[in-house]
């Protein structure tokens, strides 16, 4: 089996971004996942993001673990590097690649299985590090392609197609999130794309470590009765709290909401988030606020998705390693040599 | 003794850690190298912040060796708990010295050596009022008993504190006063001591103390590392303090104190290599330093750099396993694990160093060789080596060196390329050509540990990806001949029997080699520097009937990777181990060739 190459259509009258290349430019290889598999959503959705935001598909840069989920850097933005890594490290990789150079846009795509178990202490402390990326989880309470084994997303109750019962309580990524210090905390689904769109391109347009916990149904082995993660169970709990709007620096003069009713955030960008639909006090730059809505909803098995917490201040990776604003990459060797005269000084203290 | 031992003796200081000895053995064998006599300085310490006992040997050599003697004559027997032990193992003829305020009779069971007891508690309790500094200048003041025996120059040990306590003259004085004090009651009790002297010489002109793990550490800024990765790990943690030290020193503007360099405290080792998979990726030259524990978590990592082609230098210290092992303790235990590090077909370069003039050099050989053949890298240090002082020649610098950076198309190289494939062998090196994020729009692909084709797309056909693991090999082969050239030192007389061996064995083996050659015995040796191996390491093999193989392991791992890397026959290679965790000295190794060889005759 060989990768398969989508059909390339360009068809007439097509909208173009502003750098004149229309959303199929920002397409991959065709996907292998299962037909109704909510990860294929979210690829979309992550290609249409980067083509609203004008990215130059070779600034971006895609990093993944193991999983159905992680395998879907290869299906969108074909003219961007991507690095498939090994399962549960890919945050990393990501690390590494962004102390490099800091200048390019990162997305990072895992499943529960690669951030909840095996990766969850590189994926803890990259969110500690603020690393500058945009990472979207996928998920789907299971490990899909293992076949259908309980991630440690799964709800207590939850069932297996097969019937087991899931005992132990879950890792929820997003309190997780709060408490190790990201700076960007969101929860979206799959099936609402209007809602996930905005997230994603507020999340890449956000300065230090993005979360998105995308609820993503696995159909093949986690979408029947009994199961807290399949489509029907999401609808039927499903809470659009906080809807976020990213408007761009350009856009900002059309600035037409009434007070009180939209919340403003800006971006180092220069552009902003708009926060609207919020609950009467709710403040998502509060970072107590955020834990105990999290937890309040918890308690009436409601799933609140939405930006549920936005920090624009805090350092980043890069800030914090007081690294100069040129890449280390781009950084001329003669510029790192200290020279033979300075060797010899240097070694003036071993005599 | 009537006659003086000059320039040629070992001295041990047994003490207890944490009590701030380090500073006063440094001292001791910085007077004598300024003195300019060879020392080698061995550091036998516990996996323990304080109170167990460490030891710290100095070998005065006039002759350069660079090994142990395996000798001790004088003993600084500054612990309690560990005097039964260093009693035995002075050598007949040596002095022991002891602090005697607390007298022990029982040094007195030995009659061929000679006690000496220096009050060292009760002067330092008199002379010094705060407790801490009570502790501390009772090092010192053996510093200054040890002078008065050797006489060692008084002049030097007073310019040498001067420099030490640059930033605090208070502290000149204070240790000044600590050996006076054991300079004087030597002099006083026990004058015409006569059995071990240091004459000043002149051979330690252009020569440096250093230990391997900062030579390495600074070949990794000379190399133009910009980033490293690391989780601490004894034995190589000195390797990234000395990396952040003289980064600190070099890459910070002075004005806007922005940093030409990142360095990241990992949170466990396989996110340490996964760093740096990622930085190298995007084109920054970097490095992990870690040691075998280290390198079993890495394995899967490593496994991906080698199958996606990914740059990636690691520096293995290493220490005595299995497991935690002793973490102190040195061997050269990890060439198997490394020469072959992580599942499925995977075959390493490695390079070994055998001294801190080759750790230096290495690293920036590493940095090279893993950018051209686009692979991992190990240099295989070890503790010896690492975190002991060894005198060098000073390190130097071609300011006309530019880094290889290997195959990388630019933007503007790719202007030229019709339509770019990771993973083709276009120029019929086993090389491809990669590409770094972000440069040009033509040069995106997408690196997959999984199953790929020489295009770079992924693949389960079995053609396919056996096309591009066979390239892998052949690359592999392909750097034997661009690795550190084995080193050959021929025998006086035609010989047919030789010793082969590698990194930290060489100066016990130099030297093992010199006293049997005097002996009449005589050996060719070849010290091999790089795996896969070259062409001429198996033609020595081929020009001896005979071939000791001398490592510092239990399972002759280098012998083994003779066996099955070169056609060298099995009857030929006679393995000759060292394993107890200590530094080989030259003595184990000559009465181990002597048993082999009169063995053999007699056979
Ligand atoms: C070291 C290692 N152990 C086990 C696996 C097998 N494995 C592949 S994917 C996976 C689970 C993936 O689950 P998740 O991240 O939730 O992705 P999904 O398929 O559900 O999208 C496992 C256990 C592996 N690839 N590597
Ligand atoms: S197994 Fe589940 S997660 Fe994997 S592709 Fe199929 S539906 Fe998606
Ligand atoms: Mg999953």
């Amino acid at each position: 089996m060989t990768s398969f190459v989508k059909p390339f259509i360009r068809r007439k009258n097509e909208p173009t971004n502003a750098l004149g290349l229309v959303r199929a430019d920002y397409d991959g290889a065709m996907s292998t996942l299962c037909a109704g598999c909510g990860h294929d959503a979210v690829t979309a959705t992550m290609a249409r993001a980067f083509f609203e935001l004008s990215i130059e598909p070779h600034k971006a840069v895609k990093v993944s673990g193991i999983g159905c989920s992680s395998k879907t850097t290869a299906y969108f933005l074909r003219d961007s590097h991507g690095i498939n890594t090994v399962h549960g490290r890919m945050p990393s990789v990501a690390t590494g690649a962004i102390a490099a150079n800091h200048e390019l846009a990162y997305i990072g795509v895992s499943g529960d299985g690669d951030s909840l178990s095996i990766g969850l202490g590189q994926f803890v402390h990259a969110m500690r590090r603020n690393v500058n990326m945009l990472y979207v989880l996928e998920n789907n309470g299971v490990y899909g392609l293992t076949k259908g084994q309980f991630s440690a997303a799964a709800d207590i109750g939850s069932t297996a197609k097969k019937g087991a019962v899931n005992e132990l309580p879950p890792i929820d990524p997003v309190s997780l999130a709060l408490s190790v210090g990201a700076t960007f905390v969101a929860r979206g689904f799959s099936g609402d794309r209007d809602q996930l769109l905005p997230l994603i391109k507020a999340g890449l347009k956000h300065k230090g470590f993005g979360l998105i916990d995308v609820i993503s149904p696995c159909v093949s082995f986690n979408d029947h009765k009994g199961s807290t993660k399949s489509y029907a169970h999401t609808y039927k709990y499903y809470n659009p709290a906080i809807h976020a709007d990213y408007v761009p620096p350009s856009e900002q003069i059309k600035a037409d909401y009434a007070a009180g009713e939209v919340m403003p955030v800006k971006l180092h960008d220069g552009g902003e988030i708009r926060l609207r639909k919020l609950e009467n006090g709710y403040d998502p730059r509060d970072r107590a606020a955020a834990i105990g809505k999290l937890f309040e909803s918890g308690q009436s098995q409601e799933i609140i998705t939405g930006l549920l917490y936005i920090n624009e201040n805090d350092k980043d990776m890069h800030e914090m390693a007081r690294m100069e604003d040129r890449p280390l990459n781009q950084i001329p060797y003669d510029e790192l040599n200290p020279g033979a005269a300075k060797l010899k000084e240097l070694q003036k203290g071993f005599r | 003794m009537s006659k003086a031992r000059i320039n040629d003796f070992t001295i041990k200081v047994g003490n207890v850690n944490g009590t701030g000895s380090a500073s006063a053995n440094a001292l001791l064998m910085k007077i004598i190298f300024r003195m300019g006599v060879p020392v080698v300085g061995k550091n036998i310490f516990p996996s323990n912040i304080q109170g167990l006992p460490t030891w710290y040997e100095i070998r005065v050599t006039e002759k350069g060796y660079r090994g142990r003697s395996g000798d001790i004559d004088i003993m600084i027997a500054m612990n309690p708990d560990s005097y039964k032990r260093d009693l035995e193992e002075l050598s007949p003829g040596g002095i022991l010295l002891y602090d005697d305020t607390w007298p022990r009779p029982h040094f007195l069971t030995r009659t061929d050596i000679t006690v000496i007891g220096v009050p060292l508690a009760r002067m330092c309790n008199t002379a010094f009022k705060v407790a801490r500094s009570r502790i501390l200048m009772k090092n010192v003041a053996y510093v200054g008993a040890v002078a008065a025996l050797l006489d060692l120059d008084l002049n030097i040990i007073h310019t040498l504190l001067r420099e030490m306590f640059a930033a605090k003259p208070k502290l000149v004085d204070l240790n000044l006063q600590a050996v006076a004090l054991g300079y004087d009651y030597v002099k006083e009790h026990f004058p015409g001591m006569n059995d071990f002297k240091v004459e000043a010489r002149n051979l330690t002109e252009g020569k440096v103390m250093i230990d391997g793990n900062t030579a390495a550490g600074l070949g990794c800024v000379y190399g133009g590392a910009t980033f490293g990765a690391w989780y601490p790990i004894t034995p190589s943690t000195s390797l990234m303090d000395a990396f952040v030290k003289y980064c600190k020193e070099l890459r910070i503007h002075p004005e806007t104190g922005k940093h030409k360099y990142c360095i990241i405290q990992a949170e466990d080792e396989l996110a340490a290599a996964g760093m740096i998979i990622g930085a190298a990726w995007n084109g920054a030259r970097c490095f992990t330093p870690t040691s075998g524990p280290g390198i079993s978590l890495m394995s899967e990592f490593i496994g991906f750099a080698y199958y996606t082609e990914i740059p990636m230098v690691l520096f293995d210290i290493q220490r005595t396993g299995p497991s935690t092992g002793m973490p102190t303790r040195t061997q050269q235990c990890d060439i198997l694990l490394c020469a072959t590090a992580s599942h499925g077909d995977t075959m390493h370069i490695l390079l070994f160093p055998a001294d801190p003039g080759e750790c230096f050099e290495m690293a920036v050989n590493a940095l090279d060789l893993a950018e051209r053949f686009q692979t991992p890298v190990f240099v295989l240090s070890d503790i010896d080596i690492g975190m002991n002082d060894w005198m060098a020649d000073e390190l130097t610098w071609d300011d006309s060196y530019i880094p290889d950076r290997g195959k990388v198309l630019s933007s503007e190289d790719l202007k030229s390329v019709d339509k770019f494939h990771r993973y083709l062998d276009v120029d019929g090196d086993h090389i491809p050509y990669r590409t770094i994020p972000g440069t040009d729009p033509k040069g995106a692909y997408f690196t997959r540990g999984s199953g790929h084709n020489k295009f770079g797309g992924y693949t389960e056909d079995g053609a396919e990806y056996k096309e591009v693991v066979d390239r892998l090999k052949a690359k592999w082969k392909s750097a034997a001949e661009k690795l550190p050239v084995p080193i050959v030192k021929r025998a006086k007389k035609p010989t047919k029997t030789a010793i082969l061996s590698l990194g930290s064995c060489d100066g016990a083996v130099i030297e093992a080699r010199d006293k049997l050659g005097a002996d009449g015995v005589y050996l060719n040796y070849m010290r091999v520097r790089g795996f896969p191996f070259a062409q001429a390491v198996e033609d020595f093999i081929a020009e001896h009937d005979q071939v000791f193989v001398i490592e510092q392991n239990r399972d002759a791992q280098l012998l083994g990777l003779l066996l099955s890397e070169t056609n060298a026959p099995r009857e030929k290679l006679i393995p000759l181990l060292h394993y107890s965790g200590e530094p080989l000295d030259y003595k184990f190794v000559r009465g181990a060739l002597s048993e082999a060889l009169n063995l053999r005759k007699t056979a």
